[in-house]
């Protein structure tokens, strides 16, 4: 998809859902309150993350050259690429889509669908966020379910890749 | 890279971005808005691979912070649903996304997004499977 389409793709996939905005609001506006409410807290979430994620965004155009990047996640990335990708996505906070810009970035500057994939599966494991699951599900399920899912991010990120890659 | 650059080339990848971003805010507040918690326990049934999946598939459909899934699936675990679909529950909240699979398209593919969202949707059923086993064992 070139650049051009990406932006316009955007444009309507937004202007598609404010018109069930509008439908709704037409037919059951009650609908909305609870809506508007969730949308507010949302905000309040992704606004400081987005924020963040754009410095981090600077940061990495600023200090990582592309051919740094390739050598640690691209081509010739072995063991060091893959603890990036999965200690960069435990350390990664906020909503997921507040990062794919600037995995879009990486990806363009040749970083391994591998590695991307490895580290969005990866930020399912929270560090800030193990506390509460241990109080809801135990240490011991914490610990399980967190390596497990760490072991399976790799397999992920290579069957992904191994996918999304392949020729038509 | 110059910092100057550095920030007009980010502010132009996040400014490309921020439709796609506006719009999956604006349905995720739909979808979860809409939905009511307590549908959520009325879906599940007492078998290991259905539940799994079940818990998968609504994981999938709705996303946000993981904490809400951990409040939901502690509910969901009280009103004694098995762990397993409590599990798949979890790990697919955080790690398919449905609704902002548009958004993960434009940005890093399409088939890119298709592949890892079947994978991890997967990789979900089987992550619950061997955790829920482990602990038995343990």
């Amino acid at each position: 998809m070139r650049k051009t389409e990406q932006n316009y793709f955007g444009l309507y996939f937004l202007l598609a859902v404010i018109t069930v905005y509008i439908i709704i609001a037409i037919f059951k506006p009650t609908v909305l309150t609870p809506i508007f409410k969730f949308l507010i807290l949302m905000l309040k979430r992704i606004i400081p993350i987005l924020f963040v994620v754009f410095v981090l965004m600077i940061l990495v155009n600023y200090f990582v050259s592309p051919k740094n990047l390739l050598n640690y996640l691209g081509k010739n990335a072995g063991m060091k690429g893959w603890l990036i990708a999965i200690i960069g996505g435990i350390l990664s906070t906020g909503l997921i889509y507040a990062w794919y810009p600037m995995l879009n970035d990486l990806q363009k500057q040749g970083v391994r669908n591998r590695f991307i994939a490895t580290f969005l599966y990866n930020r399912a494991v929270k560090p800030a966020l193990l506390p509460l699951l241990i109080f809801y599900f135990g240490l011991m399920y914490t610990l399980v379910l967190t390596v497990v899912m760490v072991v399976v991010s790799i397999f992920q990120g290579i069957i992904v890749e191994k996918f999304s890659e392949a020729k038509t | 890279m110059e910092l100057k650059q550095a920030i007009t080339k980010s502010a132009k990848a996040m400014y490309r971005s921020l439709p796609v971003i506006a719009a999956v805010i604006l349905l995720v507040s739909l979808v979860n808005g809409v939905l009511p918690k307590t549908v959520y326990s009325a879906l599940f049934f007492k078998n290991m691979l259905l539940d799994s999946f079940i818990g998968s598939l609504i994981g999938s459909i709705l996303a946000g912070n993981p904490i809400t899934s951990y409040i939901i699936g502690g509910e969901l675990l009280k009103q004694g649903i098995s762990l397993v679909a409590v599990t798949a529950f979890l790990v697919a909240w955080v790690t398919v996304g449905v609704v902002q699979l548009p958004a993960e398209a434009v940005l890093l593919g399409k088939r890119f997004a298709i592949t890892r969202n079947i994978t991890a949707f997967l990789f979900t059923i089987i992550v619950a499977i061997i955790t829920v086993s482990i602990l038995s064992i343990l």
